[in-house]
C-alpha cells in the first residue's frame, strides 16, 4: 500500500515487550480457553470421549442444530439479498431506519432476543391464548427455537451484503436489463456472481452463530433432552450433572466447527482480496 | 430496474415479523402494570445488583480491551513475525466459538482445579464465582472488537506523518502521543462502544464462570431468565428493555463523539 | 552551513539506488536536484534527512558528521509531496509542532511559539488561516503550511521532495515564485528534487542532475543550457531533434551540411546527433546546403512556430522558425534543413532506429 506504515521485523525492547504482552494475553484470553476444552475432553482417555457420543440425547442435540443452521441460513440470506437490493439499487425514504432495525439484534443480548418472542407466543404471550386453543406451541417446542436463532442471526449476511451492493452500484444490472434479461436472471447472473464472497462470508458467520447460539435458544427451549436441546444446550445440561468429558467432548466438537469456520474465513478473505485485485483491474 | 416490489416487499415484511413485532412487545409490555410496575421491576435491589454487574463489568473489560486490543493490532500491523497470520486468524475465535463453549471452558480454566485458577487460588485469589469471574469472561468476549476496528485505521496510516514527526524532532512517545493515538480515538471508541455492548448482555460465556448469586454474582441476563420462568412477563421485558436502551445509548453517544471528531479530522 | 556529501552509495536489495553520489552545497544556496524516476535524486535526499541510512559514503555539514546524528537531531526541514500535514491538528499546531516537542528546557515559550507561528503565517502568506483545518484548505495553501511547518524550527537545510507536484499549473507557477521568496528571505539552504526540467532551472543557483544514481552534471541553469556534459544532459533538459552523423575532430558531418558538435572534441564515429528545434534552420528549393526534407506540418500560432518535416530517411525532425519565416512554408513543399549547434551520442551508433522526436507526438 502506498504510503502505508512498513511492517518490520521485531527488533529493540520497546517492540519486544509489547509484542510478548500482545501475544501473552492472546494465549490467555483465547488460546488457554480452547486448549481446556481439548485437554478436558480428552482427560479420560479417548474411549471416554467417544462414550458421550453413544448418548442418543447427544445425537438429537447435534441434529437439531443442524436443523437450526439449515434453516436460519437460507432464510437470512434470502432475506440479506432482498433488503440488500433494495437498500442498494433503489431509492426510497426512511434507508437509514430499515438499516438501524437490521443492526438492532447486534445490540441485543441474546436472552433479549429469546425473551420478544417468549414475549408473543408464551403462555402469557399476547397471541398465547390464541395458540393455546389452536393447539400450536411456538415456545418451548422447536419452532420458537427457529425463531429465535433466526433473529439472532438477522444481521449477519445483510450486514456483509449490503455496503457492497451499495458500492456496486446498478450499472451492470441496468445493462443486462437493457440488454433483455428478466429480473431474476440479472440477479442470478449478474448481481450473485459480483457478491458471492460476501455472501459465503456472511453464511459462515451466520451459520456458526446459529449452530453455537446459546441465550436465546435456551429461553425458548425448554430445555427437554432429545427434543428441544440444541447442541449447545445439551453441553449445558450434561456440564451441570458433572459429568465433564462428556460435556468437553460435544464441546469439543463446536469447538471444532469454530477452527473450521475461521479457517474457512481466511480462505474466503483472501479468495476475496485476489477477485477484488482482479475486478478492478477490468 | 425490475425486482424492487418483491425484493422491497419481502424485506418489509420480514423486518415486521421478526424484528418489530417483536420489538413492540419488548416496548410494551414493561408498561402492563404501569410505571410503578416497571419502576418495581427495574430498580429492585435484585435487579439493580445484577445490572450494575453486567455494567461495570462490560465497561471494565471494554476498557482494558482497549489498551490490550490496542497492543495486539499494533503488534499485528506493525510487525513482522513467525504465525502472525494464524495470530490473525485466532483473534476472530470468540466471534466464532459458541458461547457455552467459552463458558464452560473459562468456568473449568479459572475454577478451583483449573490450570489458572488453581495457580491463582495458592496465592489466594478467587476468580470462578465471583464478580471477577465475569470481568475476566467479558475480556475474551470483547477483544475481537477493539482490535478489528482499530486494525484497518492502523493500516491506513500515513507513514510520511511519522517521518515528517521525527525531521521536526518528535520522539517515539511523543509521536504515538500527539500523531498516533488522535487518528485512532475514533475506532478504539468504536470498538469500546461494541465491547461494551455485546458485554453487557453476554449470556452463555459468563453464566457457568459467574457464582449466580443473587445480588453479589448474578448478571442481568440470568434476572430477566428468572423472571420468566416466574411468568412474570412484565418484569422481564422491563429488564430487557432497560437493557436494550443502555446499549443503545452507548451506541448513540459513541457516534456523536465520531462525528464531533470527524468535523474536523477526515476529507 | 557548507554541506558536503562524499560518496554515497546505498542499493535497496540489488537495487542500486545511488552509486559514488558526491556534491557542495554553499552557506544559503538553492540547488535543485532534477532528473528521471529512478534516478536517485529522492533517495539523496531521504539520506541528508536521515530516513535512510547510506551504506557507504560520508555526509558533513559545516564539520560536523551528519550521519552520527539521527533523524531527529539534524534539525532539517523536510516537505514532501503530499504534504503529511497532521490531520487532526490545526494549521496553527502544526506549524508550532516542531517547537512543542522540543524537551522542556529547550522549548520556547507558549508566547514565542505563538508569535513565531504568526511570524511564519505571514511569510508563507497564509495569515488568517491558523485556526482552519488541513481539511479545509486547498492544496496550494496546504504546501505553505507544510513549508511553514518546516521553517519553523529554523533548519540548517530545507528539503523538499517534488513539494508541487500534487498541484495544478497555475498553483505551481504561484507557489515556484512564493519558495522562492521565502528561500530569499530566510537564506535557509534549500534543496529541491524534481522531475520538472523548467521548474529545476527556474529555481536554481545549481542545478544537480542525477541519471541512474549517479550525478551527471552540476551548474548553473546557463553552464547546463551551453555545455551539457553528456548526451543524457543535453537530452534530459529540452526536446531534441535526433539524426545519424559521422563525427570528426569537432564537427558533425550530415547529408548535406555539417554542424558543430559540443562536447569533448577528442571523440570520432559513428552516432546520432541531437538538438534543439530552436537551433535548426530550414530553406526553401532544393538547391544549397542542407539535408533535403518535404515538410510535414506548420504547428502552433504567435510568435514562434514549429515546422514539421520529414527527411528522405524517414527521419521526422521539427524546425522552431520566428512567425515571418515560418509561413513560406506549406505542407508538401521541398526544403532543406540545416543546425547550428549539435550534441552527438557516439555510444548509440548511426544504425539505430528511426526515434520520433518527443515534440511530435506531444504536439500532434
Amino acid at each position: 500500500m502506498i504510503g502505508a506504515l512498513p511492517r518490520r521485523p521485531v527488533s529493540g525492547s520497546g517492540p519486544i515487550i509489547l509484542l510478548t504482552v500482545a501475544l501473552v494475553w492472546l494465549a490467555l484470553v483465547i488460546g488457554a480457553p480452547m486448549a481446556t476444552v481439548f485437554a478436558q475432553a480428552f482427560a479420560k482417555g479417548a474411549d471416554a470421549f467417544l462414550d458421550a457420543f453413544k448418548d442418543p440425547d447427544a445425537w438429537a442435540a447435534i441434529r437439531l442444530t443442524l436443523l437450526m443452521a439449515a434453516i436460519a441460513v437460507p432464510v437470512n440470506a434470502a432475506f440479506g439479498l432482498a433488503a440488500a437490493w433494495s437498500l442498494a439499487k433503489f431509492d426510497f425514504k426512511g434507508k437509514s431506519l430499515l438499516l438501524t432495525l437490521i443492526d438492532l439484534p447486534l445490540s441485543m443480548s441474546p436472552v433479549v432476543s429469546g425473551l420478544v418472542w417468549v414475549l408473543l407466543f408464551g403462555a402469557r404471550g399476547w397471541f398465547g391464548p390464541l395458540l393455546e386453543a389452536g393447539g400450536v406451541k411456538i415456545v418451548f417446542a422447536v419452532p420458537g427455537i427457529v425463531l429465535g436463532t433466526i433473529l439472532v442471526t438477522v444481521p449477519l449476511i445483510a450486514r456483509e451484503l449490503i455496503p457492497l451492493m451499495a458500492a456496486q452500484g446498478t450499472d451492470e444490472e441496468l445493462a443486462a436489463t437493457t440488454l433483455g434479461a428478466g429480473g431474476w436472471t440479472v440477479l442470478r447472473r449478474v448481481t450473485l456472481p459480483n457478491v458471492r464472497w460476501a455472501l459465503l462470508h456472511g453464511v459462515l458467520l451466520c451459520n456458526a452463530r446459529a449452530m453455537g447460539e446459546f441465550g436465546a435458544v435456551s429461553v425458548l427451549s425448554g430445555h427437554i433432552r432429545g427434543l428441544t436441546e440444541t447442541l449447545p444446550l445439551h453441553v449445558e445440561a450434561v456440564y451441570n450433572e458433572y459429568d465433564f468429558v462428556g460435556a468437553f467432548a460435544c464441546a469439543s466438537l463446536l469447538a471444532g466447527l469454530a477452527i473450521v469456520t475461521l479457517v474457512a474465513k481466511t480462505a474466503l478473505e483472501r479468495a476475496g482480496r485476489v477477485a477484488a485485485i482482479k475486478g478492478s483491474a477490468a | 430496474m425490475p425486482g424492487f416490489r418483491l425484493a422491497f416487499g419481502f424485506t418489509l415484511l420480514y423486518v415486521s415479523l421478526i424484528i418489530l413485532l417483536p420489538l413492540a412487545a419488548l416496548i410494551a409490555r414493561p408498561w402492563e402494570h404501569g410505571l410503578h410496575g416497571f419502576v418495581a421491576a427495574v430498580f429492585a435491589p435484585r435487579t439493580l445488583a445484577a445490572l450494575k454487574l453486567s455494567f461495570t463489568a462490560a465497561a471494565l473489560a471494554a476498557l482494558a480491551n482497549v489498551a490490550l486490543g490496542l497492543a495486539i493490532a499494533w503488534a499485528l500491523t506493525r510487525y513482522e513475525f513467525p504465525f502472525r497470520r494464524t495470530v490473525d486468524a485466532l483473534v476472530d475465535l470468540p466471534f466464532a466459538l459458541p458461547t457455552a463453549v467459552a463458558g464452560i471452558a473459562l468456568a473449568s480454566l479459572y475454577g478451583p482445579n483449573g490450570w489458572i485458577g488453581g495457580a491463582l487460588a495458592n496465592l489466594g485469589l478467587k476468580v470462578a464465582y465471583t464478580p471477577t469471574g465475569v470481568f475476566v469472561a467479558l475480556l475474551a468476549v470483547g477483544l475481537p472488537f477493539v482490535v478489528r476496528s482499530v486494525q484497518p485505521v492502523l493500516e491506513d496510516l500515513d507513514a510520511a506523518w511519522e517521518e515528517a514527526a521525527r525531521t521536526l524532532g518528535a520522539g517515539p512517545l511523543q509521536i504515538a502521543w500527539r500523531i498516533m493515538a488522535p487518528a485512532l480515538a475514533p475506532a478504539l471508541l468504536t470498538g469500546f462502544a461494541m465491547a461494551f455492548a455485546r458485554g453487557a448482555g453476554e449470556y452463555g460465556s459468563v453464566i457457568f464462570i459467574a457464582g449466580n448469586m443473587p445480588g453479589v454474582s448474578e448478571i442481568a441476563p440470568l434476572v430477566i431468565v428468572g423472571k420468566l420462568e416466574q411468568y412474570d412477563y412484565a418484569g422481564a421485558a422491563a429488564v430487557g428493555g432497560a437493557m436494550l436502551i443502555v446499549s443503545l445509548l452507548v451506541l448513540v453517544a459513541v457516534n456523536a463523539a465520531q462525528v464531533a471528531f470527524s468535523r474536523r479530522g477526515e476529507r | 552551513m557548507t554541506l558536503t556529501v562524499d560518496g554515497v552509495f546505498k542499493r535497496f536489495g540489488r537495487y542500486p539506488a545511488l552509486t559514488g553520489v558526491s556534491l557542495e552545497a554553499r552557506d544559503g544556496e538553492f540547488l535543485t536536484l532534477l532528473g528521471p524516476s529512478g534516478s536517485g535524486k529522492t533517495t539523496l535526499l531521504r539520506v541528508l534527512a536521515g530516513l535512510d541510512k547510506p551504506d557507504q559514503g560520508r555526509v558533513f555539514l559545516d564539520g560536523t558528521d551528519f550521519l552520527a546524528l539521527s533523524a531527529r537531531e539534524r534539525r532539517v526541514g523536510l516537505v514532501f509531496q503530499q504534504y503529511a500535514l497532521f490531520r487532526h491538528m490545526t494549521v496553527a499546531r502544526n506549524i508550532a509542532f516542531g517547537l512543542e516537542v522540543r524537551p522542556t528546557r529547550a522549548r520556547p515559550s507558549r508566547a514565542a511559539i505563538r508569535a513565531r507561528v504568526e511570524e511564519l503565517l505571514a511569510l508563507a502568506r497564509i495569515e488568517g488561516l491558523g485556526g482552519r483545518y488541513p481539511a479545509q484548505l486547498s492544496g496550494g495553501q496546504r504546501q505553505r503550511v507544510a513549508v511553514a511547518r518546516a521553517l519553523a524550527v529554523e533548519p540548517r537545510l530545507l528539503l523538499l521532495d517534488e513539494p508541487f507536484g500534487a498541484l495544478d499549473t497555475k498553483v505551481r507557477k504561484e507557489l515556484r515564485g512564493e519558495l522562492r521568496r521565502i528561500h530569499d528571505a530566510t537564506g535557509v539552504t534549500t534543496i529541491l528534487v524534481t522531475h520538472d526540467q523548467e521548474e529545476a532551472m527556474a529555481l536554481a543557483d545549481r542545478v544537480v542532475l542525477m541519471n541512474q544514481g549517479r550525478i551527471e552534471q552540476i551548474g548553473a541553469p546557463h553552464e547546463l543550457d551551453a555545455a551539457p556534459a553528456s548526451p543524457f544532459v543535453f537530452e534530459f533538459l529540452g526536446e531534441c531533434n535526433r539524426l545519424p552523423c559521422e563525427l570528426a575532430g569537432g564537427v558533425a558531418r550530415f547529408e548535406g551540411f555539417a554542424a558543430p558538435a559540443l562536447g569533448d572534441a577528442n571523440l570520432a564515429g559513428q552516432g546520432v546527433a541531437l538538438f534543439r528545434p530552436s537551433d535548426a534552420r530550414l530553406d526553401a528549393g532544393v538547391n544549397g546546403d542542407g539535408l533535403p526534407v518535404r515538410v510535414i506540418a506548420v504547428h502552433g500560432r504567435g510568435a514562434v512556430r514549429a515546422v514539421e518535416c520529414q527527411a528522405l530517411s524517414g527521419h521526422r525532425l521539427t524546425a522552431e522558425l520566428p512567425d515571418h519565416l515560418a509561413i513560406r512554408f506549406e505542407p508538401g513543399q521541398r526544403a532543406r534543413l540545416t543546425a547550428r549547434r549539435v550534441m552527438v551520442d557516439i555510444t548509440r551508433g548511426a544504425s539505430s532506429k528511426i526515434a520520433m522526436p518527443t515534440q511530435a507526438r506531444e504536439r500532434a
